[in-house]
C-alpha cells in the first residue's frame, strides 16, 4: 500500500523533528506553569488586597484572552516596543502565561479545601505565615491539585500546536508542511493526531502512577 | 507587679464579635506549675480566651504578659511568644501530610532552627513522653483520635513552652479514648507544667485543677480551689452547672 | 497616528469579525449540545457497541488538538468528500461543534451518572418505560445539574474560535490581524482585540449566571463556583 509506505518512509521521519520541538515546548512550559500558578494562587488566597487584585487580574486576563492572540502579541506585537523574541521563546512564554493561569485556579481551590485548623496550628507553634504556607499548606494543596494539573497538562500538549501559527515548526507544523508538499492531508493529519493521542494517553497513565507515589493515607 | 514565679498575666481582656460581647474584662494570673481549669456552658468565650492569649484572635482590649513581657501588640515578635506558648486544639490539627514524628519536629527545625537530627531526637523523646514513640512513622489518618491528640500534645511540648493551653482536648474524642489523653495531661501537671485547660470533663477538672474558673456570658462568674467552691456564695449557679455532670 | 480614529474607522470591519466569532460560539455550543447530550445518553444507557462507538468519538475529538482537527477537516476530509467548496466558516463551525460535543458529552455524562438510581426505580415502578423515565425524570434533572459545568464551556469555546484563524475564517482575530498588517500598528490593536474578547467573556458569563438563577429549583444543588 502506497500510503503505508509513505507513512513509514517519508512521514514519520519528517515528523520526528517537529515532535522533538513539541516535547521541548511542553517540557519548558509545564514546570514554570505550576510554579507561577502556585505563586499566583498563594497571592490570591493569602496576599494583601493589592496583591490579590493583581493575581485576580492576571488570571482573568490570561484565561479570557485567546492563546493564539497572546502568541501574536508576544511575537508580532512586542517588536513594536523594542522586544524581539524568537518564535520558540514567544510560544513558551505565551504557554506559561496561559498554563499558569489555569493551574493557579486548581491550586487555589485545593488551598481553600485545606482545613483552617492546619494553618492555625502552624501559627500556634510560632511559625511565620510564610513558613506555614510553605511547609504545611502548599505540600498538601499541590498533592490535591494533581488531577487538575494533569488535566491542564493535557491541554498544554494540545495547544502546543498553536506555536506553528507563529512559525515554530513543531509537530503540527511539520505535518502541515509534509501534507502540503505531498498532498496527503488526511494521512498526515491522522498520523499527527495519533501522536498527540499517544502523548495524552502516556500522560494519563503517568499521572496515575504519580498520584500513587505521592499518596498519603487520608 | 511581677513576682518571680508569675508565668502569665492576663489583664482586662475583652472581645466582641459584631454586637456580641464574647469576653468582658477577663483578668487573672498564672504562677509557675499552676493548673487553671476553665469550665462553663458552651459558647461562653472560653476558647476565645485561650486564642486571645496567643493572639490567634486579637482582643479588642486588655493585655497579656508572658514572664512580664507584653504579648499583646507584640508585632513581629508574636511568633517568638507563640513558640513559648503551647496550644492543643479540640480537633488536634495535626499536619495531615506529615508523619507523627515530622509533625513534632517541623517547628523545631523551622521556628527554633534546630538541625534535622537534633530535632528528630527531641521529637522522638517527646513522643515517648506521651507514649506514641512506636507510631512515629504513622500519618494522622492512621491514628485513632486519642493517639492523634497525644501526638499533638507532644508537638506542643517539643517547643519547651512556658505554659500549655488546652482547648477542650477531649471533646472530639470517643469516650473510651479520652482516658489516655487525660492521663498524659495529668502527667504533665505532676511534672510541674503550667497549664490552662478548657474542658467539659468535670471529674477531670476537679481532680487536676489548682484553681477552677467558672465562666458564663464572657465573665468569670466565680473562681476558687475545687474544695472552696462548695462554700462560696455564688455556689448555686456553679452547682447548677456542675451538678449536671458527675459528683461534686 | 490617531489610534482612536483608526479604531473607529475600522470598527465596522471588526464588528463583522465579532459577529462571525459569536456565530462560531453558537455553532459550537449548539451543535455541541445536539451531539453531546445524545452521546452522553448513549454512553450511560446505550448498548455496549453503541457506548463503545461513542467513546471512540469522544476519545478522538478530545485527544486531537483543535488546530489539527481544523487542518484535517478543511484540507483533508472535506475535499475528500468532494466538499472542498464549503466555506471555512462552515467547516470551522462543524469542527467546533464536533469538538465541543465531545466535551459536552463528558459533562452530561457526569450529570447523568450523579442522579441516584432511586429516581429511575421510582419512575419504572410507576409504569414508565425506560425512555419515558429518561425523558421526563432523568434528563430534566441532569440538565439542571450540568448547567454550571456547561456554562464553563462558554469561555473555552469563545477562545477556541480564534484558532479558526488558521483556516482563514473571518472571525475577530483574523480581522484584527488584517488591521495590524494594514496599519502597521500592532500592540494597541491586539490589546483592543483582547479587550473585546474579555468583554464578550464577561457578558456571556453574566448572562449564563442569570440563566442559571432563572432555572434553578429550590433545594436542588446547582451552585457554581
Amino acid at each position: 500500500m502506497d500510503q503505508l509506505a509513505f507513512v513509514i518512509n517519508t512521514l514519520l521521519p519528517a515528523l520526528w523533528g517537529g515532535f522533538v520541538v513539541t516535547l521541548g515546548l511542553i517540557a519548558l512550559t509545564a514546570p514554570f506553569g505550576v510554579l507561577i500558578g502556585a505563586a499566583v494562587a498563594v497571592g490570591r488566597v493569602y496576599g494583601s488586597r493589592p496583591v490579590q487584585f493583581l493575581a485576580r487580574a492576571y488570571v482573568t486576563f490570561f484565561k479570557g484572552t485567546p492563546l493564539l492572540l497572546l502568541l501574536f502579541i508576544l511575537y508580532f506585537g512586542l517588536p513594536s516596543i523594542g522586544i524581539s523574541l524568537s518564535p520558540f521563546v514567544a510560544s513558551v512564554l505565551g504557554f506559561i502565561f496561559c498554563n499558569s493561569a489555569y493551574d493557579s485556579e486548581y491550586i487555589r481551590g485545593s488551598i481553600r479545601s485545606i482545613k483552617e485548623g492546619q494553618f492555625t496550628a502552624g501559627l500556634a507553634l510560632g511559625m511565620a505565615r510564610g513558613q506555614v504556607i510553605r511547609h504545611v499548606i502548599l505540600p498538601q494543596a499541590l498533592r490535591r491539585s494533581i488531577p487538575g494539573l494533569v488535566n491542564e497538562f493535557v491541554y498544554l500538549i494540545k495547544y502546543s500546536s498553536l506555536a506553528y501559527m507563529v512559525t515554530v515548526v513543531e509537530l503540527t507544523g511539520a505535518g502541515k508542511m509534509i501534507a502540503t508538499r505531498y498532498f496527503t492531508y488526511n494521512e498526515t493529519f491522522l498520523v499527527v493526531g495519533l501522536v498527540y493521542l499517544s502523548l495524552v494517553t502516556v500522560t494519563t497513565i503517568g499521572a496515575h502512577l504519580l498520584e500513587r507515589r505521592v499518596a498519603i493515607p487520608v | 507587679m511581677t513576682t518571680d514565679d508569675t508565668i502569665l498575666r492576663v489583664e482586662g481582656l475583652a472581645k466582641s464579635f459584631g454586637t456580641t460581647e464574647v469576653l468582658k474584662e477577663i483578668s487573672f494570673t498564672v504562677r509557675k506549675g499552676e493548673t487553671k481549669v476553665f469550665i462553663g456552658p458552651s459558647g461562653t468565650g472560653k476558647s476565645t480566651l485561650l486564642r486571645c492569649i496567643n493572639q490567634l484572635i486579637i482582643p479588642d482590649a486588655g493585655h497579656v504578659y508572658l514572664h512580664g513581657e507584653e504579648v499583646t501588640h507584640a508585632g513581629a515578635r508574636i511568633n517568638h511568644f507563640r513558640s513559648k506558648i503551647g496550644m492543643v486544639f479540640q480537633n488536634f490539627n495535626l499536619f495531615d501530610h506529615m508523619t507523627a514524628v515530622r509533625n513534632v519536629e517541623i517547628a523545631l527545625m523551622k521556628v527554633k532552627g534546630m538541625k534535622e537530627d537534633e530535632a528528630r531526637e527531641k521529637a522522638l523523646f517527646e513522643l515517648r513522653r506521651v507514649g506514641m514513640e512506636d507510631r512515629a512513622d504513622h500519618y494522622p489518618a492512621q491514628l485513632s483520635g486519642g493517639q492523634a491528640q497525644r501526638v499533638s500534645i507532644a508537638r506542643a511540648l517539643a517547643m519547651d513552652p512556658d505554659v500549655m493551653l488546652f482547648d477542650e482536648p477531649t471533646s472530639a474524642l470517643d469516650p473510651e479514648l479520652t482516658g489516655e489523653v487525660l492521663e498524659v495531661i495529668r502527667g504533665l501537671a505532676r511534672a510541674g507544667m503550667t497549664m490552662l485547660i478548657v474542658t467539659h470533663e468535670m471529674r477531670f477538672a476537679l481532680s487536676i485543677a489548682d484553681e477552677l474558673l467558672f465562666m458564663e456570658h464572657g465573665t468569670i462568674l466565680e473562681r476558687g480551689a475545687p474544695g472552696d467552691l462548695a462554700t462560696s456564695p455564688t455556689f448555686e449557679r456553679t452547682r447548677q452547672f456542675a451538678g449536671r455532670f458527675a459528683d461534686l | 497616528m490617531d489610534l482612536a480614529a483608526i479604531l473607529i474607522s475600522w470598527f465596522p470591519f471588526l464588528v463583522t469579525g465579532i459577529i462571525a466569532t459569536l456565530g462560531l460560539v453558537l455553532a459550537a455550543l449548539g451543535i455541541g449540545f445536539v451531539i453531546g447530550l445524545p452521546a452522553a445518553i448513549g454512553q450511560v444507557y446505550g448498548s455496549r457497541p453503541v457506548a463503545f462507538l461513542i467513546n471512540i468519538y469522544i476519545w478522538f475529538f478530545r485527544g486531537l488538538p483543535l488546530l489539527v482537527l481544523l487542518f484535517l477537516f478543511y484540507f483533508g476530509i472535506f475535499p475528500l468528500l468532494g466538499l472542498g467548496w464549503v466555506s471555512p466558516f462552515l467547516v470551522g463551525a462543524l469542527v467546533l461543534g464536533l469538538h465541543g460535543g465531545a466535551y459536552q458529552a463528558e459533562i452530561f455524562r457526569g450529570a447523568l451518572l450523579s442522579i441516584g438510581e432511586g429516581q429511575m426505580t421510582a419512575a419504572r415502578s410507576l409504569g414508565m418505560s425506560r425512555s419515558q423515565a429518561i425523558r421526563h425524570v432523568i434528563l430534566p434533572q441532569a440538565l439542571l445539574i450540568a448547567l454550571p459545568g456547561w456554562s464553563n464551556e462558554y469561555p473555552t469555546v469563545l477562545t477556541d474560535t480564534s484558532v479558526c484563524y488558521a483556516i482563514g475564517v473571518a472571525e475577530l482575530l483574523t480581522r484584527a490581524s488584517v488591521i495590524v498588517s494594514t496599519e502597521y500598528i500592532a500592540m494597541p490593536i491586539y490589546l483592543a482585540c483582547a479587550g473585546i474578547y474579555l468583554v464578550l467573556n464577561y457578558v456571556g458569563i453574566k448572562g449564563l449566571h442569570i440563566l442559571e438563577k432563572r432555572v434553578s429549583v429550590p433545594g436542588f444543588e446547582t451552585g457554581s463556583d
